[in-house]
């Protein structure tokens, strides 16, 4: 799950991770007040969508920019009033664009150095990885291809968790001392915190400046958090915008199901998360492109096959559906029947191929032969998937 | 021989009341698996389908049984402290089927278990195979999910990250004539007990294990360490798989682990670190049975 950057904001602040001076607005006139609230001569005004590149964005109604560095509170309310409400395109949203509902307003700091700080979940190491650069503002896998030598990691100790030797290393490496090395040591330590305590995968800033004063501040963030563990955080769980998010995804888990859209025209239907990313595959390998994965588990029931055949259904861009079983446990039948009551819920119009193997494959092969079902009938996924491209083509 | 588990293990199943637990335990009953004892805190003393006494503590379940492996299906909230009571109670081995468990929690777990006789296997994963001699493989070792009818005993190692790839894999080698000798399943979470690698080397030491065939996926590099140990040392055929070639970036593909970010964990640089290794890499799923039969000459 990820999160906004007003979000993140207010996360850093809870934990003592220091940012700049500001707020969220829901308008121009809010995002005015904030300005006025403090006293600058520079604010920066950005965006609020979980796509990256806003500054070089541009906006659907022609305005340059999705990040704004002005002079005056007058001029915070200007861009302000050009992005809320309006579409913006970046190079991570697609040609549709995001809707801006929100910016946020804070202080564009004066900065001496900018820095990247991250910590990761480290699955080579079973542990929580620390990586540091004095290469801040930039895309750091540019920096980890080109000048690998610039980027620093500490790796920490699953219990013993983050050392003040680890952080006195780091702040060699990136040549901190005197009080912006306390101030770095202290920003580093909160941030373990929140990353242990919230459940996070990641957590980045980029950059993290250093300012005149000798201050430490993260100007950006990026948040990842561990899916598993949302159980435990209401209070995080409260922070997704489904707004952010494909609505068939939104509408897929409701049901439990594990679904993502991609731009494809075939469909497929599939139990179990490693055979759904093959079927996607061998569409793709059989000349076909996939529409989505989705993954109806490996207990499905005959609802939950129903509700993932409507949701396949929806998206315009279907032109033809695979639907690949492999009945282990599962009960061939059981599919058969969902696919039965859905498809005569939904009005089928696209070519429909079946691939059933596995645990009572005649009984769920006689309720699709029986059933008024105009299907396909595939003996093994390599004929599933030419038979599906067939059908469309 | 196989690896892990033969057909007389004796296995306990720990959260054997719950509704999933239970009908896993009936299945490996069903199939002739050795299930000696169930554990569910607060239900000491009950039965088990009126054959499988049911014990408070994994220490107790074993003390009075005998038992060496665990069948673990708690929820996620409390897998970690489950199988930390199985390291606890001496256990050689604890499967961890549940889905969902926080990654931090593995991490403490994986720290707890350093320096530990016991090993994990998952979490998140369909469990292990060693079938029988007896009809559809009936009699065999069955712990965890899997389907053990489409089982055949035989000489052909599997390891799969993957449940349902596992069993499409099973099914052709069985179709082909062949059979298994154990098939694993390690599970799709970043953080687990054990690699494809630990795997690797444990058919290449089993003298039953003629041949493997090795199922990857996107994310992480286990699938490209095992490879760089297999070009090295394994003596026998491999043939592989990896699921996930058109999964966009970024985005987990129901797995936890299956993700590919910032470039690294691609299939596309699995499938080339294994043809490096010899390994004989299927395109499709429906050609692992013939990349084996590749493989093995």
């Amino acid at each position: 799950m990820n999160i906004h950057e007003y979000q993140a904001k207010e996360l850093f602040e809870k934990f003592g991770v220091p940012t700049p001076k500001g707020d969220v607005a829901n308008t121009a006139e809010e995002a005015r007040k904030i300005a006025e609230s403090f006293d600058s001569n520079l604010y920066a005004v950005k965006s609020q969508v979980h796509a990256g590149g806003r500054g070089k964005g541009t906006f659907k109604n022609g305005y340059q920019g999705g990040v704004q560095i002005v002079k005056t509170a007058a001029e915070v309310e200007e861009a302000a009033k050009n992005m809320i409400g309006e579409v913006l395109v970046t190079h991570q949203t697609g040609e549709e664009g995001k809707l801006v509902s929100k910016v946020m307003v804070a202080d564009a700091v004066e900065i001496e150095k900018e820095y990247y700080l991250s910590i990761l979940m480290d699955r080579e190491h079973s542990c929580p990885v620390i990586v540091a650069s004095t290469e801040g503002g930039m895309n750091i896998e540019d920096v980890a291809e080109e000048t690998p030598e610039l980027i620093h990691k500490e790796v920490i100790h699953p219990l013993a968790g983050l050392q003040a030797y680890e952080v006195r290393k780091l702040c060699k490496k990136l040549g901190l001392s005197g009080g912006t090395a306390k101030a770095f040591a202290k920003t580093l330590k909160s941030l373990m915190k929140l990353f242990i305590e919230c459940d996070c995968d990641m957590v980045e800033i980029n950059p993290l400046v250093t300012t005149p004063d000798g201050e430490v501040m993260a100007l950006d963030a990026k948040f990842s958090f561990d899916d598993n563990a949302l159980y435990r955080h209401p209070e995080i769980q409260a922070l997704h915008d489904p707004s952010e998010e494909d609505p068939r995804e939104v509408e897929a888990a409701k049901y439990d199901l594990n679904y993502i859209g991609l731009d494809g025209n075939i469909a497929c239907l599939v139990n179990g998360a490693g055979l759904a990313m093959s079927t996607m595959d061998i569409i793709k390998h059989s000349g076909g492109e996939p529409a989505n994965f989705l993954d109806v588990g490996g207990g499905a029931t005959q609802e939950q096959v129903a509700n993932a055949f409507k949701i396949i259904c929806s998206d315009p861009n279907v032109k033809g559906i695979l639907v690949n079983i492999f009945g282990g446990i599962m009960d061939c039948d059981v599919i058969a029947k969902g696919i039965v009551a859905a498809s005569k819920e939904v009005n089928l119009e696209v070519p429909l191929v079946v691939r059933l193997e596995g645990n009572n494959v005649a009984a769920g092969k006689e309720t699709l032969a029986n059933s008024d079902v105009d299907l396909i009938a595939a003996d093994d996924l390599a004929d599933a998937a030419k038979k599906a491209v067939a059908a469309i083509s | 021989m196989a690896i892990l588990v033969e057909e007389d293990t004796k296995i306990l199943i720990q959260g054997i009341t719950g509704g999933f637990g239970g009908r896993h335990a009936q299945l490996s009953l069903d199939y002739g698996t050795q299930v000696v004892a169930g554990v569910t805190p607060g239900k000491g003393g009950q039965m088990f389908a009126d054959q499988v006494p049911i014990f408070d503590t994994v220490e107790e379940a074993v003390a009075e049984t005998g038992a060496t492996v665990s069948a673990l299906f708690v929820p996620p909230p409390f897998a970690g402290d489950a199988i930390l009571e199985g390291v606890d109670a001496g256990l050689d081995l604890v499967c961890a089927i549940t889905e969902g468990i926080p990654v931090t929690d593995m991490m403490k777990v994986k720290a707890g278990m350093q320096g530990k006789k016991t090993r994990l296997i998952g979490p998140n994963c369909p469990g292990i195979v060693t079938p029988g001699t007896g009809e559809n493989s009936h009699g065999g070792c069955r712990i965890g999910i899997a389907p053990g009818y489409i089982h055949k005993k035989g000489s052909i190692g599997v390891v799969s990250r993957s449940g349902t790839l596992t069993y499409e894999a099973v099914w052709q080698v069985t179709s082909m004539g062949l059979g298994q000798s154990t098939c694993v399943g390690i599970g799709g979470d970043p953080i687990n007990g054990t690699s494809h690698l630990d795997v690797l080397k444990m058919f290449n030491d089993d003298p039953e294990t003629e041949a493997i065939i090795m199922i990857g996926e996107i994310g992480g590099s286990a699938e490209e360490e095992a490879a760089a140990w297999a070009k090295e040392n394994c003596d026998k055929p491999i043939a592989g798989f990896i699921a996930g070639a058109t999964a966009p970036p970024g985005r987990r593909m129901g797995h936890a682990g299956a993700i590919v970010s910032g470039g690294m964990g691609t299939a596309e640089a699995k499938k080339a670190a294994m043809a490096d290794a010899g390994i004989v890499v299927a395109e499709t799923p429906s050609e692992m049975g013939a990349a084996l039969k590749k493989a093995m000459g």
